[in-house]
């Protein structure tokens, strides 16, 4: 008899979140990782969660306009002229 | 923003002297947020001239202020604070017909729970090539505007500013399990938005793709 799977998919979509973070319990950890080794489709969303977080955690976004510490030093300093903290 | 206790010593330090007077420190200090301090405002802005106006407004309102920093929470996530802050009210002052409140509407907390990942990808690699492709970059920038700014906001603290949940709660004021609640949806509709689910587009070799759905 095929074992139950003890943990619905919908469960585990929203765990799987903090599961990347390891920041499930031990016993819930348990549950999901016997989920993945049996539903394919929640283990690509596991995978494909984990890859997308990784892109956005290794990648350089939102990178500086060139001149941009120029302009704000510039902005600092006409500033500062008339207010001290 | 990872700071050590030497860097955080020498930052209360710097902080002391530009106090007292030697504001030309003040560079020194804040040299290490110019980056993060632009993302954050980007991240709710969405376009790099007005995030760098609000991060010059920023830096402004920390200067003037700087002798009211307590050191109760740590320099970052007093600067982040002012950021968030600064940069809603930019886009409140700039967008306040097409404005949606911050705060969404009542119960959408409460949807979340209900939400279903669409369009189940397989993607277990991440082929090494993609990241440095300009078409994965767009793809990235496009699909952090199309997410509510209560999603963005806390995917851009934890994921590209590497706060954790405790730090991300407290320059958002909100509960840490809102915190991972928002971060999950988000980070799913990240998942959706970059899975080669569509076209296969970000797969090197597309071998290891299928599209397949629970359903």
């Amino acid at each position: 008899m095929e074992t139950v799977i003890e943990i619905s998919c919908a469960e585990v979509w929203q765990e799987v979140s903090s599961y990347i973070d390891g920041d499930v319990t031990p016993e819930l950890k348990v549950r999901m990782e016997k989920h993945f080794s049996k539903c394919r489709h929640c283990k690509a969303v596991l995978d494909g969660t984990r890859n997308s977080v990784r892109l956005l955690t290794d990648g350089d976004w939102f990178p500086l306009p060139e001149g941009f510490a120029e302009r704000l030093f510039h902005r600092l300093s006409c500033d500062d002229r008339n207010d001290k903290p | 923003m990872a700071r050590n206790l030497q860097d955080k010593v020498e930052e209360c330090q710097l902080i002391r002297e530009i106090c007292q007077g030697n504001t030309e420190l003040f560079r020194t200090l804040i040299e290490p947020y110019q980056r993060s301090v632009f993302s954050i405002a980007y991240s709710v802005v969405t376009n790099a001239a007005d995030a760098e106006e609000v991060a010059q407004e920023v830096f402004l309102k920390a200067l003037k202020n700087l002798a009211n920093f307590r050191g109760e929470s740590k320099f970052s996530t007093w600067l982040i604070q002012i950021t968030l802050n600064e940069a809603r009210t930019l886009l409140r002052r700039t967008r306040a017909h097409l404005f949606e409140s911050l705060d969404g509407p009542p119960g959408t907390e409460q949807n979340d729970r209900g939400y279903i990942p669409r369009d189940l990808a397989d993607w277990r690699e991440i082929p090494s090539e993609a990241l440095a492709r300009k078409e994965l970059r767009q793809k990235i920038e496009q699909t952090l505007e199309c997410l509510r700014p209560i999603y963005r906001e806390v995917l851009v603290l934890r994921d590209m500013q590497h706060l954790s949940v405790a730090e991300t709660a407290e320059v958002l004021g909100i509960s840490r399990d809102l915190v991972k609640t928002r971060l999950s949806r988000a980070r799913l509709q990240m998942r959706e938005a970059l899975a080669p689910g569509y076209d296969g587009s970000w797969t090197v070799g597309s071998k290891r793709y299928r599209g397949v759905r629970p359903w």
